[in-house]
């Protein structure tokens, strides 16, 4: 057993689990998102706007932000842990990419209700 | 034809470096690359490599040619050679201790880690602990694993964390305990294979299938791990 106190769920099990999970999600949003702009070749900002602002995509795109936090987290700390040997500089990068995620949800969520 | 051989003794040399041999060969045979080793060492007595049985049984002479991991005591010329071009180094992510000798205690140690031995606290039977026949067969593709850790030294996640990672050799014996109707300690096992690195360092790239000279799948053993270790959680 290789301990490690900085994974996203200490637990290889759980970290593969929901890297699995939200890249279900991601494919729905993005599949979705894709398919919204298609078959509405004129969009506009009204149309657009009016998206947005139904409660049901609210919480869809807000579970796909936070989707995309959970699985850029477990992917680049794979990546730093593969990569990135001293310690002092994988805490630095694992920082910034905690950071990166926690401004884009803050972010996320006031343009979502600032709509 | 051409052998380019990675050399290296660390009494004489600053740095490895790569030699390069022409070296014809006796009646235009389809020999082995050990073949061709003994050919070189003829020239050059002071060339190391492992080597023992001779085919592929022992798990000593695995090295890469032309790129690919292999046992060269059962890989033919035919097979590696390209443009009358061989290229030997020794397995790649082992400190090398001398030309195509490596230091396999990462790799024991992994092996060590996974407790490659029967675990049965029951009272052992007067003669013997049987299986049926179907539970036999849940070891083949897994028992027949030789160690020579062509496998392990082609896999990614190991270069990178041979400390941590199992890898491909090691999880393929993990997997043949875990199968073992006889073994009791299924759970104590997947307890210490559940954490990020062990097991969940395998991204599936299936180099070590690709490259196993006893054709044998450890990333199909990895993945019933995972399914194992699925069915224990809630």
């Amino acid at each position: 057993m290789v301990t490690s106190i900085t994974s996203f769920g200490r637990s290889g099990l759980y970290d593969w689990m929901m890297q699995r999970v939200t890249a279900l999600v991601l494919l729905t949003y993005t599949v979705f998102m894709i398919g919204y702009l298609l078959f509405n070749p004129d969009l506009g900002y009204e149309q657009w706007k009016e998206l947005f602002s139904g409660t049901a995509m609210r919480i869809y795109t807000l579970l796909a932000i936070l989707s995309m936090v959970a699985h850029a987290w477990i992917g680049m700390w794979s990546v730093s842990t593969d990569y990135i040997k001293a310690t002092g500089a994988r805490f630095v990068f694992q920082s910034a990419c905690g950071l990166l995620a926690f401004i884009y949800v803050v972010w996320g969520v006031q343009i979502l209700w600032g709509i | 034809m051409l052998v380019s051989v990675y050399r290296y003794n660390p009494e004489v040399d600053d740095a490895p470096y790569m030699q390069d041999v022409h070296i014809d060969i006796p009646g235009g045979k389809d020999i082995m690359v050990l073949d061709l080793l003994q050919l070189l060492k003829e020239k050059d007595s002071t060339m190391a490599y492992r080597r023992s049985c001779r085919e592929g049984v022992c798990g000593s002479d695995g090295m890469n040619m032309n790129g690919k991991n292999g046992l060269a005591c059962i890989t033919p010329l035919s097979e590696v050679v390209e443009n009358d071009k061989l290229v030997l180094r020794p397995l790649p992510g082992l400190p090398v201790i001398r030309d195509l000798v490596v230091d396999m205690t990462q790799f024991y140690k992994q092996y060590e880690k996974i407790k490659p031995f029967l675990i049965n606290d029951t009272p052992a039977p007067a003669i013997e602990r049987l299986q049926s026949p179907e539970e036999r067969a849940e070891l083949d593709g897994l028992y027949e694993c030789i160690l020579c850790a062509c496998c392990s030294t082609s896999c990614p996640s190991f270069w990178w964390n041979p400390d941590k990672f199992v890898g491909p050799s090691g999880l393929l014996q993990a997997y043949r305990f875990l199968a073992d109707s006889r073994d009791t300690a299924t759970n104590e096992r997947l307890a210490e294979l559940d954490d990020p690195f062990s097991v969940f360092r395998c991204h599936g790239i299936m180099n070590c299938v690709n490259v196993c000279p006893k054709g044998l799948n450890p990333t199909k053993a990895i993945g019933k791990i995972r399914n194992m270790l699925i069915q224990q959680a809630t």
